[in-house]
């Protein structure tokens, strides 16, 4: 089903969605990566993130424009999940999943999964707000972007349990098992 | 008779190919990724290489990166043997990722491995990667070749016990790695050789277009057949091609090293001679 999400979301807005929905996705979202996270561990978050969405991404900027914006690899950040959570995130924005987080996330956040590679179609989506912590350097900071209709993305993981890229992990798991006991 | 190879035109033409390696993809990339399109069945993986055909013709039209994750500059040199080079390659490669850092723009990727600091024009020891080969003729062919870090990051070099099956290594390898690498994939596969050789063939093996020989094919069919999919949510287009080089190796040895490529495999070549250069 298609949806449209605004931030920042409510826990109600979370619950609505299922895995396997569309969505797209309209107003504030924070870039973070390997080493914001670390800073937001270290220093506090530099902003309110309750019912935020985080985007893992380190995008290319230019004279206060957003050139390129696709996701990075999300399993990097799951040491931080939990913290995310309890800082008030709702939606995790990425690519590849949290593997292993689908029972931390459950009834409180969803994983929204953007093509990845796509940094330009993902740029057209979004504004440029302001940097936060920008010591990290361009592809590290906390950059405030103002999403708009941002999407196609889908809901890889949503606040029930569902994890798409699980339920692939454990079919590719009994394929490769199938076709030893074959051999 | 030597051709003299000067300086200012290698620089040249390798900031143009680094920067049109990442705004277009060769066609015969963009051409596998629409016939998978075409023959996706599965929703989520249908949108998602629509996505990525979407996002190709806007990188085209607005000429800016396909991909935010401009990679770490490769350069393919091939070597004219009638070719006299009077300068430092290293150097003016480097100077040609700094002119293209600024320019396209690419973002700063390359840091120290131990500070983690970034040098901040995606050059340092090591940086650019160049790959030499030497060859016939009088012209020096150069390729760009930027490696991301996410289909970089899942490549592996297995030193396999010779009774072994090096087939079922990339099978099991691809299944544990392939989501994070941003499939559909491209697979270079070096088999043989030494430990490094193994992985040079198979950084090499990208470079050229997929084969279609028996011993590809077979292992496009059973990659295909694991239902990974393009991004990982399921599909049947895990990857799109597949090249095996081969080495001989020690009698007890066999090297089998994997090297990822995700949907976006960008390179782009110029050929530089005595006259100046020309895009290839």
């Amino acid at each position: 089903m298609d949806r449209i999400l605004r931030t920042p979301a409510k826990l109600e807005d979370i619950l609505d969605l299922e895995a396997g929905d569309f969505v797209s996705l309209s107003g504030r979202i924070y870039t973070a990566r390997d080493k914001a996270h670390a800073a937001i561990r270290e220093r506090g978050a530099p902003v309110d993130l309750v019912g935020s969405a985080i985007y893992h991404c380190g995008p290319i900027m230019q004279d206060g424009r957003v050139i390129c914006a696709g996701p990075t690899t999300s399993s990097r950040l799951t040491r931080y999940t939990e913290e995310m959570l309890d800082r008030g995130v709702r939606i995790f924005i990425g690519k590849g999943g949290l593997p292993g987080d689908s029972g931390l996330i459950r009834g409180r956040a969803v994983y929204l999964a953007y093509t990845g590679g796509c940094g330009a179609a993902a740029a057209r989506q979004l504004k440029a707000v302001r940097s936060h912590l920008p010591d990290l350097g361009m592809a590290e900071a906390v950059w405030e972007l103002e999403a708009i209709d941002m999407g196609p993305m889908i809901v890889a993981m949503d606040a029930h349990g569902r994890d798409i890229y699980e339920e692939v992990r454990s079919s590719v798991r009994t394929r490769l098992a199938g076709k030893t006991d074959s051999d | 008779m030597y051709a003299n190879i000067n300086r200012q035109d290698l620089v040249e033409a390798a900031a143009d190919c680094l920067g049109r390696a990442q705004i277009a993809l060769p066609p015969w990339v963009e051409e596998r990724i629409s016939k998978a399109s075409l023959e996706e069945k599965n929703p989520v993986a249908r949108s998602n290489l629509q996505a990525m055909l979407d996002n190709l013709r806007i990188a085209r039209e607005q000429e800016v990166p396909i991909c935010q994750d401009t990679g770490l500059a490769v350069f393919h040199l091939e070597i004219g043997q009638q070719c006299s080079i009077k300068f430092d390659v290293n150097s003016a490669l480097a100077e040609a990722v700094r002119l293209a850092t600024r320019k396209v723009p690419l973002r700063p990727n390359a840091v120290d491995p131990i500070s983690r600091k970034n040098t901040g024009d995606n050059t340092g020891p090591g940086v650019p990667w160049i790959m030499t080969e030497v060859i016939e003729g009088e012209t020096v062919r150069i390729t760009a070749f930027p490696k991301g870090a996410g289909s970089e990051n899942m490549s592996v070099v297995g030193m396999l016990n010779p009774a072994d099956d090096p087939l079922d290594f990339v099978v099991r390898e691809v299944a544990k790695r392939a989501a994070n690498a941003c499939p559909p994939l491209f697979l270079g596969i070096g088999i043989g050789g030494t430990f490094d050789e193994a992985a040079a063939l198979a950084k090499r093996a990208l470079l050229r277009e997929p084969k279609e020989g028996p011993l590809e094919m077979g292992l496009l069919s059973r990659i295909n057949a694991l239902g990974i999919g393009p991004m990982g949510l399921g599909g049947s287009n895990t990857a799109l091609g597949i090249r095996i080089e081969t080495a001989c190796c020690h009698t007890a040895s066999l090297p089998v090293a994997v090297n990822f490529q995700c949907w976006a495999n960008r390179s782009a070549s110029a050929l530089v001679r005595e006259d100046g250069w020309i895009v290839s």
